[in-house]
């Protein structure tokens, strides 16, 4: 008894940590080889010339010298993306609506972490520190932007979404979609009287920005140094982190048995004892917890924020979440991974092989067309609806 | 020996113009099993739904265990130690068996989400017997070996058991049990009613229980509640009720009731 009960808890912290590596792993190498041969097509081409008479490299080669790199950049936006689509899924499994004010729940985030990290440098506290005490202001810069978020998810959801809980399901979308312009000019407003500027600029401390080389290989006869930026590595361990602790509270404990009871019957779980509002009140705050830190990695990464830097990581990930199957925390992870991936080799490789005609600035018009085309050919997404996996 | 446990006065529930519930009056005695019996549509669901929360009756009384529960939420009842059972199995699907037993276990449980985050001694504890308890209870209404199963793989005479351990698992004083035997075949009904007797006479829990089999419900219950378009129209013993020509009426209509009486 005792030891089944063990490897029940065991077992919900490895799973996640095995379906990541599997979900990375798999989706990495289909990209790579789908990359590798569609270069190995585009040989001799217009686009191929074009490359050796200006790089003096053909388009394999430079396919494959540059993989590495895009592999790594593309995992790392991978699974910010999956730490908001966690959020946008999370809340569909309780509520099945789309809460479109989520990204901006991961702005706020973002900028109440961005500015805990300008007020210490304003306090010149960010300069010339120990590593360690880098990483300390670090956390405590994702913990003040998921307590942040979370709070505000809370609120709105009490606020916007309980008082029409039944409402007609479009009644809630139409109020989520003010909520989320709302919360935007909010953000801009606060942020023009406090500080007179609209975009922030994450400070620079720490060695967030360094390089580390992981390996030096020789691909296609060049000898390359694959390297990532610390940065990255930090958003990728925090997100891993996120992820395996969220498919802990989901499967392994009360709170989420009480979360997945009330996501797949309510009047049922409320009959169980469980205090419906409560949980549905939780789910958002775990949900935009997540969005939160999902900010201020998000900030981390790409330095600037501005009010409205919640968009476009919010429909892409909500798109991520719509590709695993929406209301299902797996395909959330997976889906997450695989947008992620194909922005980062978008983004890489569009303008080499369309000769310059679409630039890596086109690296978006993908991620929505696989949203169309899943709505229109798989709409219950790669993973399915599985309840089970709903939260 | 007259320990009431739940005495509803008056209740009337309403939806629009229809009166779906009208001035029930029942008294159930602690450690007795009840029935509510009547053709259907006569209003035995919504009585019950009215008893546990999830609509809240126009008029009326309830009392139960000394508390009046009208306006509570069904999980503040649930709380006070009222569980059911549903007429169309409502189990969490997609749960394993011994997950659907411990949601059951919901409120009884004290952890905090501080608790489970770090782990601590005390949450590892009461998960520990919280699995405990559910397994033990599984095997308590007759289940053996499908703890890790999940709920809708369980054919259909194993979910109504799981059910039952959902419901026990919230340490019930009053065990509602809509349609229990719905569907099953006589042997299986023939375990139901020993497992529904064992719960009683075992753990002491009162039994309250809609039916239309009539060999369960003249089987089982010690007192039989009698309804028809939202009223009482007669209560008493087993033996009462089948000679009550009122009831007989409301079954077989008018015609048939002076025909058997006569």
């Amino acid at each position: 008894m005792r030891r089944i009960y063990e490897s029940t808890v065991l077992r919900e912290l490895l799973r996640p940590l095995g379906q990541i590596a599997i979900f990375v792993t798999a989706t990495g190498a289909i990209f790579s080889v789908a990359m590798l041969l569609l270069a190995l097509l585009f040989r001799g081409s217009a686009a191929d010339r074009l490359l050796q008479e200006n790089n003096h490299i053909n388009i394999f080669a430079f396919t494959l010298t540059n993989l590495p790199q895009v592999l790594v950049d593309g995992v790392t936006l991978g699974f910010v993306y999956a730490a908001i689509a966690l959020g946008y899924t999370m809340v569909y499994g309780v509520l099945e609506f789309i809460n479109f004010a989520h990204s901006e729940i991961f702005a706020i985030g973002a900028f109440v972490g961005v500015e805990v990290l300008i007020a210490l440098e304003g306090a010149g506290q960010l300069s010339s520190i120990p590593i360690w005490l880098a990483y300390v202001f670090l956390a405590l810069a994702v913990i003040a932007g998921m307590a942040a978020a979370g709070g505000m998810a809370m609120l709105v959801e009490a606020t916007a979404y309980r008082p029409l809980r039944n409402a007609p399901r479009l009644v809630p979308l139409i109020s989520a979609i003010g909520v989320s312009f709302f919360l935007q000019d909010a953000i801009r407003f606060t942020e023009s009287i406090t500080t007179g500027q609209f975009h922030r600029i994450i400070p620079t401390f720490g060695n967030f920005d360094q390089r580390v080389s992981l390996v030096k290989l020789p691909l296609a006869g060049v000898v390359t140094d694959i390297n990532i930026q610390i940065k990255s590595i930090v958003v990728i361990a925090a997100a891993v982190l996120m992820l395996v602790g969220l498919n802990y509270l989901v499967n392994a404990t009360k709170v989420g048995k009480a979360i997945r009871a009330v996501a797949q019957d309510r009047p049922t779980a409320s009959l169980m004892g469980i205090n419906v509002n409560l949980i549905i009140s939780l789910t958002f705050l775990v949900g935009g917890a997540l969005g939160g830190a999902a900010g201020v990695l998000y900030a981390l990464k790409f330095t600037r924020i501005d009010p409205f830097v919640g968009f476009f990581p919010g429909i892409k990930a909500f798109t991520a979440a719509v590709l695993g199957g929406i209301g299902n925390l797996t395909g959330a992870l997976l889906g997450g991974i695989v947008l992620g991936m194909l922005e980062s080799f978008a983004g890489a490789y569009l303008s080499a092989f369309t000769m310059g005609a679409a630039g890596a600035e086109y690296k978006d018009i993908l991620a929505f067309a696989i949203l169309i085309l899943v709505l229109i050919f798989r709409p219950s997404g790669l993973l399915g609806e599985q309840v089970g996996q709903k939260a | 020996m007259s320990n009431v446990l739940l005495e509803t006065k008056k209740v009337v529930k309403r939806f629009g113009g229809l009166v779906a519930v009208n001035k029930m009056d029942v008294v159930i005695e602690q450690g007795s099993i009840c029935s509510i019996i009547g053709p259907n549509g006569a209003g035995k669901t919504t009585f019950f739904n009215t008893l546990t929360g999830i609509y809240k009756p126009e008029e009326g009384e309830i009392v139960f265990d000394g508390h009046h529960t009208i306006g509570l939420r069904p999980d503040q009842i649930t709380d006070l130690h009222i569980a059911r059972t549903f007429q169309n199995i409502r189990l969490f699907g997609s749960m394993t068996v011994l997950e659907n037993i411990m949601v059951g276990m919901h409120t009884r449980l004290k952890q905090s989400g501080v608790d489970a985050l770090l782990r601590t001694r005390k949450f590892r504890e009461e998960e520990k017997k919280a699995f405990a308890k559910a397994t033990e209870l599984m095997e308590y209404v007759g289940l053996h070996g499908v703890g890790d199963e999940l709920a809708r793989n369980l054919p259909y005479g194993g979910q109504r058991r799981i059910e039952v351990a959902r419901a026990l698992a919230s340490q019930p004083k009053l065990l509602l049990l809509d349609e229990p035997t719905a569907g099953m075949n006589p042997n299986e009904t023939e375990d139901a009613i020993r497992l529904f007797r064992r719960v009683r006479d075992d753990l002491g829990i009162t039994i309250l229980l809609i039916e239309h089999d009539m060999r369960v419900v003249m089987g089982i219950s010690e007192r039989i509640t009698v309804m028809d378009y939202g009223e009482k129209i007669a209560e008493g013993l087993p033996a009462e009720i089948r000679a009550n020509k009122r009831v007989i009426e409301a079954y077989l209509g008018r015609g048939a009731a002076t025909e058997i009486i006569a």
